[in-house]
């Protein structure tokens, strides 16, 4: 009987291969406009996450993500709630966020959390690729490079390439990682909550800039209307359909670089497939957090976030920024 | 006469190229990165990484803009361990020239901010410390807060001062 720690270390290197493949055909839409009508975000929180260590603890991570997938699928076991999420037989790809460095990337526990279940919902190790721009941002969240088939993999896209054709949808005009375009048939949003110095927030959307060649030519005008118009790329638009957000730690100002006279423990994931009304929950929580300590609202401080906005708009059509209109669920 | 003209003219080259050279040196990439041991239970744990300018965003992308504003020139980076244990990156960021150095430490500041005696000018929280002096500006900043952080942190920036 493997312990959890080994069953962990064996799945972050692929040697647990666990189950056939999904009965499912499709991954069923369940938030989005459904029997309410409304974009459906779920904010699960554990106060008692992180303990008195500066990393959180594994198992309690597991439970907040099983409980934050339970309510949102409405199913009770995680495998169900899983298997309702991901597709049969596609490659999953989860884009993490170690821009940051190791002080506030994507954690390790929860990248783990996810392979884990991913592969009792029946999801070969091998279709399990776990991504961002570089080994330096992938070790940022604790993570070594594999491209072993037979386990999950881990890699940049310096090692994947860009499009040569660049694809252009309103202001951007950018060579797409070919993890996204050629590899993953669904991509599992794993962001990082922080205070942007640019965009004001970088969540759920701002993430994808992390799967273009060229990131920094697409930061003018606060990043609106970037960030939206990436995300209105049909491929960006069409794979990446669900975020988990990282929500455990955060910087509240001086980001996106780890500021820790800043950092802050909101012990939270925010889960939604509609980007929008996810990055929109996690603005207000942003927000919340800076008036708690006396600093100005965002808009204030000369960089508002826009783009949410700019995303709900009629043009880019990505989801809803109207809370009468999101329903959130606090677990 | 025409001898001491050609000599007069030598000295002044190599004077000007003495004086670019040194200018180059102040702006360039200097070695600021204490090596290991020479710091007090301070490892130097990776190569000094450098970002031109036009590349920083490879490093900090999306914090990039602000340095660029305030005219950086070059930017150097290591990695650092306290003790075997305590993990902490050293940042050092040559400016255009003193006042770019001073608008990114005056930028962000809080309230609980503790002024140290560093270089020009210098802040510390629990867990970074930033000085600057001339047109370099240093951020140490350490991934975890523990008992001495501050104080190694603080010794460490010493030892990246001296070499600047």
């Amino acid at each position: 009987m493997k312990s959890r720690r080994e069953f962990l270390q064996a799945a972050a290197t692929g040697a647990v291969l666990l189950g056939s493949q999904s009965k499912l055909g499709l991954a069923r839409v369940v938030g989005q406009h459904g029997e309410t009508g409304k974009s459906k975000v779920v904010i699960a929180r554990d106060p008692a996450l992180h303990g008195q260590s500066a990393q959180p603890d594994e198992q309690r991570v597991l439970n907040l993500l099983d409980r934050a997938m339970a309510s949102y699928t409405g199913r009770e076991k995680p495998i169900e709630a899983w298997k309702h999420i991901v597709p049969q037989g596609q490659v999953i790809g989860l884009k993490v966020n170690g821009l940051g460095g190791k002080g506030i990337s994507t954690h390790k526990a929860l990248i783990l959390a996810i392979c884990e279940r991913l592969q009792q919902a029946g999801v070969k190790p091998g279709n399990i690729v776990v991504w961002d721009r570089n080994p330096r941002d992938l070790a940022a969240c604790g993570l070594m490079v594999n491209t072993d088939p037979s386990k999950v993999r881990c890699f940049g896209s310096d090692v994947s390439g860009f499009e040569e054709q660049p694809v252009a949808w309103g202001s951007v005009n950018v060579n797409l990682s070919k993890i996204l375009t050629r590899e993953c048939g669904m991509v599992i949003n794993l962001p990082i909550l922080k205070d942007h110095d640019q965009a004001g927030l970088t969540f759920s959307m701002k993430n994808m800039y992390g799967v273009v060649k060229r990131p920094d030519q697409l930061h003018h005008g606060g990043c609106n209307p970037g960030v939206a118009d990436l995300n209105r790329i049909p491929v960006v638009r069409e794979k990446v359909r669900f975020t988990i957000g990282d929500a455990m730690s955060s910087v509240y100002q001086g980001g996106p670089g780890f500021r820790p006279e800043h950092l802050w423990y909101p012990n939270a994931l925010i889960v939604g497939e509609d980007r929008v009304a996810v990055d929109h929950t996690a603005w207000q929580m942003l927000e919340r957090k800076r008036a708690e300590v006396g600093l100005p609202t965002l808009a204030a401080a000369g960089r508002p976030t826009s783009y949410i906005a700019t995303a709900a708009d009629a043009a880019h059509g990505l989801g809803v920024n109207d809370p009468q209109r999101i329903h959130l669920l606090e677990v | 006469m025409f001898r001491t003209r050609k000599w007069t003219l030598a000295v002044a080259v190599l004077a000007m190229a003495a004086a670019v050279a040194g200018t180059g040196c102040k702006k360039g990439n200097v070695n600021a990165f204490p090596t290991s041991g020479s710091v007090s239970g301070w490892e130097k744990t990776s190569d000094t990484r450098v970002f031109a300018a036009k590349d920083l965003w490879q490093y900090i992308d999306g914090d990039a803009e602000q340095y660029i504003s305030a005219g950086v020139v070059s930017t150097s980076t290591s990695d650092y361990k306290y003790q075997g244990q305590l993990e902490a990156v050293v940042d050092v960021y040559t400016m255009g020239n003193a006042a770019g150095a001073r608008k990114i430490l005056e930028t962000g500041q809080t309230s609980d901010a503790k002024a140290i005696q560093l270089g020009d000018a210098g802040v510390a929280y629990a867990q970074s410390v930033t000085f600057r002096k001339g047109p370099y500006l240093v951020r140490i900043v350490a991934y975890e807060s523990t008992p001495g952080a501050a104080q190694a942190l603080q010794a460490l920036a010493h030892g990246v001062e001296a070499k600047l």
